[in-house]
């Protein structure tokens, strides 16, 4: 029978140390909704998402309510965009209609974000995935709740460059749309390499064609957690660290697979799969840049950053492994700038650059996520970045993005206030030598010698 | 899973306890198991309970025990068992 100090040690996790699950998202299949005419596509596409997930709020508040666990959100994620509106939508236009209903039904059944405005063109674009790309700009400044994600490449496919460098210029033109709101549009924009089909984080979730026609998927978090045992052992070796970590991580993924399953079960949708995710939040105490300083950091992007991070990075998957029947999505840490106090107050104090940035993607996921740069920043400097990025994740078969935020109308040293789970970000240089001719080239960077297994 | 732990923390006073199974013996809710313990001068006390003929809602036994908590300065707060059992048992 469980004893005191194990529901003290359980509750103080969730008091003080900020354990929640992140998210529950539902995943569901629109591939039944298309048809040739866009009204009557989106007509489908509102009574399927609402038939199946009119619940899903209440069942996340009701679990929530009985387990003492925070669930801080309830989310859905869609069938890319681009695939099912392929045969209705002839004009970025009739993409946008889509994206409007798709905002409304978000409201409607209460979920903050509904992620899939999305297109899978890692090894080439279709009319109507150009389409709904550039539909993008107008998309995201009319609506509030939709997530647009772009896969740009894979380790099976190689990087489609010209994806890449239209993405160069989408992501200009929707910082430009939403300059009266610091370019937010930008912060539910993502460029992907190696995307994967069963993600529940925004803004990348989108629900792949490889999957069922419904199912719950949930995030889990915890880097509160972390740090608070790791504050326990300042001075215990890597054993030590390493087995704190795991045992840590194991205990954080079983409320997440507590809580999936009794999602799964309520709503009589099957349970896919949990996404051992370390997630910050702004909130002080719920960073994964106070976890590396707890490992012996000054700040996160001293030497040693990448290091420490690999090794959090794996111990987490380790301890969460086995606490979950299922893992999928991005497992790993995330490193957002504007979502991590600790992370903002290393760049404001110069320890961290976006080449740092860009090695720790190396061995965590996902990517550059969240960054504020300068509005006049190049479309192809962008363009390069991304590529870069996609480069990482193309050669070490891992999931890499690219979320980055142009500020229209603002510069280094600048700050910049999302509000909410997305929080702020002081404005970071970018290395700003050209790299026109590079993205210009067109075409698609051929897939790496190691992904020919057969 | 019928079962339901109660925690009560807080400042210590009379009738805490006498309150609590009050009000469960009305609901007809058992009681498996009680400790207490005192953390950083905090009163900490667990109830395993059995709520497999409680005669009221989770919701409603849930909120009434926050209600004598309020009453009495301190925190009552209900959870199922399973989120400590996945936790800490494999």
């Amino acid at each position: 029978m469980i004893n005191i100090s194990e529901v003290i040690e359980t509750n103080k996790m969730i008091e003080q140390e900020n354990l929640d699950v992140r998210t529950i998202t539902m995943g569901i299949s629109l591939l039944d909704c298309a048809t040739d005419d866009v009204t009557k596509t989106c007509e489908n596409i509102y009574n399927k998402i609402t038939r199946l997930a009119s619940n899903l709020v209440q069942t996340g508040e009701d679990i929530s309510r009985e387990y003492g666990i925070p669930i801080v959100n309830k989310r859905i994620s869609v069938t890319p965009i681009a695939i099912v509106g392929s045969s209705c939508c002839k004009t970025p236009g009739d993409y946008v209609q889509i994206c409007k209903t798709l905002d409304r039904i978000a409201t409607e059944v209460g979920v903050n974000f509904i992620g899939g405005y999305s297109a899978i063109v890692s090894k080439g674009m279709t009319h109507s995935d150009e389409l709904l790309i550039r539909s993008i700009p107008e998309a995201l400044a009319c609506t509030e709740r939709i997530c647009s994600s772009i896969n740009v490449g894979s380790t099976k496919t190689g990087i489609n460059m010209d994806a890449v460098r239209l993405l160069g210029d989408i992501i200009k033109e929707t910082a430009e749309k939403t300059k009266e709101r610091d370019s937010l549009g930008c912060a539910k924009l993502v460029v992907l390499c190696n995307a994967p089909d069963d993600n529940p984080f925004m803004a990348g979730a989108f629900h792949g064609v490889s999957e069922a026609d419904a199912i719950i998927n949930v995030g889990v978090s915890g880097p509160g957690v972390v740090k608070y045992a790791l504050e326990q052992i300042p001075d215990a070796n890597f054993e030590v660290l390493c087995e704190t970590i795991k045992k840590t991580a194991f205990k954080i993924t079983r409320v997440g697979q507590l809580v999936a399953q009794e999602a799964s079960r309520r709503l009589g949708v099957p349970f896919g799969i949990i996404d051992l995710s370390l997630a910050p939040t702004p909130a002080i105490g719920d960073s994964v840049a106070d976890i590396l300083e707890r490992i012996g950091l000054q700040r996160a992007g001293a030497p040693g950053t990448t290091a420490a991070l690999a090794m959090l990075n794996d111990q987490v998957k380790k301890g969460g492994v086995m606490a979950s029947s299922y893992v999928g999505g991005l497992s790993g840490a995330f490193i957002p700038v504007s979502e991590d106090q600790g992370m903002i107050d290393a760049v404001n104090e110069g320890a961290l650059t976006i080449e740092k940035l860009e090695a720790m993607t190396c061995v965590c996921s996902v990517g550059l996520d969240m960054i504020a740069i300068p509005g006049d920043t190049k479309a192809t400097t962008i363009a390069g970045i991304i590529a870069d990025e996609s480069a990482i994740g193309m050669v070490n078969q891992k999931t890499t993005a690219v979320r980055i935020i142009p500020v229209i109308g603002k510069g280094v040293g600048e700050n910049v206030e999302f509000g909410g789970l997305l929080g702020h970000a002081p404005i970071m240089p970018v290395n700003n030598f050209d790299c026109s001719i590079f993205v210009n080239r067109g075409g698609r960077i051929p897939a790496p010698i190691h992904s020919f297994k057969n | 899973m019928n079962r339901i732990i109660i925690t009560v923390v807080g400042k210590d006073t009379v009738g805490i306890i006498a309150a609590v199974c009050t009000y469960l013996a009305s609901k007809n809710v058992n009681i498996l198991d009680i400790s207490q313990t005192i953390v950083q001068e905090f009163f900490n006390m667990m109830m395993i309970v059995d709520v497999k003929d409680c005669t009221v809602s989770f919701t409603e036994f849930a909120d009434s025990l926050n209600k004598i908590g309020e009453e009495k300065g301190v925190q009552i707060k209900c959870q199922r068992e399973d989120i400590f059992d996945k936790m800490h048992r494999i």
